[in-house]
């Protein structure tokens, strides 16, 4: 029961999109990703964009990651922090 | 809902104005060093901790987990509740701390709580059998498609709630996500930057 729903929902879904719309939205990936945003988007192959878009991803949430480790050291060991802090949040 | 209509989301992360970076960058800057000021006043209050070595790395790690969780949580809020990527993360979150919350009471009680793990572990991996069954299904009306983009599943990992989007919402949300992201890299490397300076 549940699975029929779904496939004829899904069915619904395709039909109202596009192989425009998608290569579209490709392309608006491609010109975040660093390492293909110089290349013409006809050069690259969705398939790349897709991996490219996960190596950036999992990129961001590494760095993201040792940033909480780094700024929770901080929160620890300094004192003024707490000044710091509202300072920072006053200044923007 | 509306807005789970693929053509009016199109139309509306065309528009400049909607949900514009800069507007969510001070979001979450603000929400996230209001999160930062809190724990920093919790941790005041809180008794230090015995000097062995393993407690206190125990309580690095619980420090990291806060300030990742906070850094998530506010870049979800920040992100707002139109988007499904924000909405899967906040969810995810709440479910996280659920299920912590859940760990402590039963270490508390003494209670295992492996069955109730086990169980849960199961429900996913019948889920993602199904799923994977329905695209082998629908795989046969995506002949026409670019090649790649039948086998987005690494992708749907990667953006929260990505599972169950179709591929149009998918390439969205995850370009938003990314646009996020940058935001969240670049704000948590200006405050470290400001802590290092002082």
């Amino acid at each position: 029961m549940s699975s029929r729903r779904s496939r004829s929902r899904q069915q619904s879904g395709t039909s109202r999109i596009t192989d425009d719309q998608i290569t579209d939205l490709v392309s608006k990936l491609q010109q975040l990703l660093p390492e293909l945003r110089n290349r013409r988007s006809d050069k690259v192959s969705a398939a790349k964009v897709l991996q490219e878009t996960c190596n950036y991803i999992r990129n961001l949430n590494r760095e993201a990651d040792d940033l909480s480790e780094r700024l929770s050291e901080l929160l620890a060991t300094t004192d003024t922090a707490q000044a710091a802090l509202i300072r920072s949040l006053l200044m923007q | 809902m509306s807005m789970n209509n693929p053509k009016q989301r199109l139309l509306l992360s065309g528009n400049p104005r909607g949900g514009s970076s800069s507007c969510i960058k001070s979001r979450f800057t603000r929400g996230f060093l209001r999160a930062l000021i809190k724990m920093k006043k919790q941790n005041y209050n809180q008794p230090t901790s015995s000097s062995s070595s393993s407690s206190s790395r125990r309580e690095a790690f619980r420090r990291y987990r806060r300030v990742k969780i906070a850094a998530d949580k506010s870049m979800a809020v920040a992100a707002g509740s139109k988007r499904l990527w924000s909405r899967a993360m906040l969810s995810r979150i709440r479910h996280h701390q659920q299920q912590t919350w859940r760990y402590h009471r039963s270490t508390f009680n003494h209670q295992p709580i492996k069955v109730k793990r086990l169980v849960v572990e199961k429900k996913k991996k019948k889920k993602k059998k199904k799923k994977k069954k329905e695209e082998e299904r629908t795989g046969d009306h995506h002949h026409h498609r670019p090649r790649g983009l039948r086998d987005a599943g690494e992708l749907r990992k990667l953006v929260p709630g990505g599972e169950g989007m179709d591929i149009c919402s998918l390439l969205d949300e995850t370009a938003h996500y990314i646009k996020c992201l940058v935001t969240q890299v670049q704000v948590m490397k200006s405050i470290d930057q400001f802590y290092s300076i002082n």
